[in-house]
């Protein structure tokens, strides 16, 4: 590996590798020190470089050459020097540049939030809470698209896309034959199959974790539920396909699986499995085993405790024990009312995990 | 002894005189009282034909709001329950069908929305919470009832009368006609 460089990122030493990227380096210190990224993502090979959420400030090119770079880099495109110095949370302009980039973000995004699948775990979101304004200065038409389906299982909202090209790499570099594409220039740019055809490669369905905002959301999970109610658990089956590791995370509301996705780490990535494959998950894992016993349940997922999905998870609960048993003898309490007599909501005897589309009025009359 | 206020007074302990004694004078001074409160203001309220004037800020039971062309608003976000300290406050979401347009104004809905008013402690954050505007607290509150499950108030109990519709019951609602 040769020798370990030096590099000073707001004001934290580390020593990496060469050929380590600015924002790995920073990544490496952790916590608030890591720009964030809305297009890099690791695990794909040639993406970033397009969102310039990730730009730093370097302040001191290396030991040989100490002059400072004129202009704000994207750190996860630059590579580190011996001796650099680095500034992101720490500097003025990074801050600035930041909020510029937010507002450009936000031009032609919707921010139908409300209705958004991914709002919750949506890294636009975040990025807009960090950076952004709370008004918008943009008084203009924003772009407008028809919601597509890719295939059966894919719902693209182009309306929300950023254009990060994730999606396209994990087409690309996961399945085998790439259908979809960046389509047309500048404003009326698009993600798209040339004539919408659908998408049925066996690893498609990593494009919905892939994607930063809620362009790409899961049909079987449409508007079901919102990610904040259900309970994420670590969870894993022996998959035929050679490809897919088989460690999922199952987003569960008592019994029902409402959703699987791949296993996120900190950074939004998917995590590499316990046996070393990459984090991928085929499309039958992710679409078609909706049901508890089909999987292993490992237990529940750590979350953020600052992150909205973490609410109504009492970590650690310790229940009183119940009195009135004891105080009638044995008898158990009369129940004066139990709730699924009167209630509408979460009928026993609907199971709204296992619809392959979203629920209309028609569910529901039972 | 120091006193905290001025208004304490000693009881008086000593033997009655021949006035106190046979009561009949006592009995008159608090007949008298009593007769003087026939020609004061009344107080009381004559509850429920007449009706105290609420407060701006009054938060009283739900209401679900529907827009000016009578679509319902709440596009079942589940930021009102999440607000909810109580927990009082589920849901289920559904998607538009297109011929629904003229029911729901958002491509997604609330197909069931529900309301505990045993939980429910009217803190209105689930109206501030609201990005659509569509759950309000009213002026009025929840009637008493000897049943536990008629608290529980579903879509249809919550939603405002349709404005295209239903003007006259709206304009009832409002307070606007009898």
């Amino acid at each position: 590996m040769g020798d370990l460089v030096k590099v000073i990122i707001d004001n934290i030493e580390i020593m990496v590798p060469p050929g380590t990227t600015i924002l790995h380096a920073a990544r490496m210190i952790g916590g608030e020190v890591a720009p964030p990224t809305m297009c890099y993502y690791s695990k794909l090979e040639d993406s970033g470089g397009k969102c310039r959420t990730c730009l730093v400030e370097v302040s001191k090119g290396s030991e040989k050459d100490p002059r400072p770079m004129p202009k704000l880099v994207a750190s996860c495109r630059t590579g580190v020097m011996d001796g650099m110095e680095v500034k992101n949370i720490t500097s003025e302009r990074v801050l600035k540049a930041r909020e510029g980039v937010t507002e450009f973000l936000l031009i032609n995004h919707p921010i139908d939030c409300p209705v958004c699948d991914q709002a919750g775990e949506c890294y636009l979101q975040d990025l807009s809470y960090a950076h952004g304004k709370d008004k918008s200065r943009f008084d203009f038409q924003k772009r407008v698209f028809k919601k597509i389906d890719l295939g059966d299982k894919i719902q693209l909202h182009m309306t929300r896309c950023i254009m990060c090209y994730r999606c396209v790499f994990v087409a690309d570099q996961l399945t085998e034959k790439r259908e979809h594409g960046v389509l047309d220039r500048g404003d009326a740019s698009q993600i798209a199959t040339y004539i919408e055809k659908s998408l049925q490669n066996d690893f498609i369905g990593n494009v919905i974790d892939v994607c930063p905002v809620g362009a790409l959301t899961d049909k079987t999970y449409r508007f079901k539920n919102r990610v904040w109610f259900t309970k994420p658990v670590d969870a894993h089956r022996d998959c035929t396909n050679p490809k897919c590791c088989g460690e999922v995370r199952l987003w569960m509301r008592g019994d029902e699986v409402y959703r699987v996705t791949g296993r996120i780490d900190e950074w939004g990535e998917v995590k590499d499995a316990s046996n070393g494959k990459p984090g991928w998950i085929c499309n039958e894992c992710r679409f078609e085993k909706k049901r508890v016993s089909d999987w292993v349940i490992e237990g529940p997922t750590n979350v953020n405790r600052h992150s909205v999905i973490s609410q109504g998870h009492y970590v650690g609960l310790q229940k009183p024990q119940e009195p009135l048993p004891k105080v009638l003898h044995g008898r158990d309490p009369k129940i004066l009312l139990d709730i699924h007599d009167v209630s509408g909501v979460n009928k026993p005897n609907i199971h709204l995990s296992e619809l392959k589309r979203p629920a209309h009025s028609t569910d529901f009359e039972k | 002894m120091n006193t905290l206020t001025n208004r304490a007074k000693q009881v008086n302990r000593s033997p009655m005189t021949f006035l106190e004694s046979i009561y009949l004078w006592e009995i008159f001074k608090g007949m008298f009282i009593t007769f003087k409160h026939m020609f004061k203001k009344q107080p009381t309220i004559h509850f429920p034909e007449q009706t105290r004037p609420y407060s701006r800020v009054f938060r009283g039971l739900h209401v679900l709001n529907r827009d000016e062309e009578g679509r319902e608003r709440c596009t079942a976000c589940g930021l009102c329950a999440v607000a909810c300290p109580a927990e009082a406050i589920t849901m289920e979401a559904a998607e538009r069908l297109p011929e629904e347009e003229h029911l729901y104004r958002e491509e997604k809905y609330a197909a069931k929305y529900e309301i505990n008013m045993l939980r429910c402690i009217f803190c209105g954050l689930c109206e501030e919470a609201c990005p659509k505007d569509a759950i309000y607290l009213s002026e009025t509150f929840a009637p008493a009832n000897y049943n536990r499950k008629n608290f529980i108030y579903n879509k249809q109990d919550l939603l405002i009368p349709n404005p295209t519709t239903e003007t006259e019951l709206l304009a009832k609602a409002k307070g606007e006609t009898k």
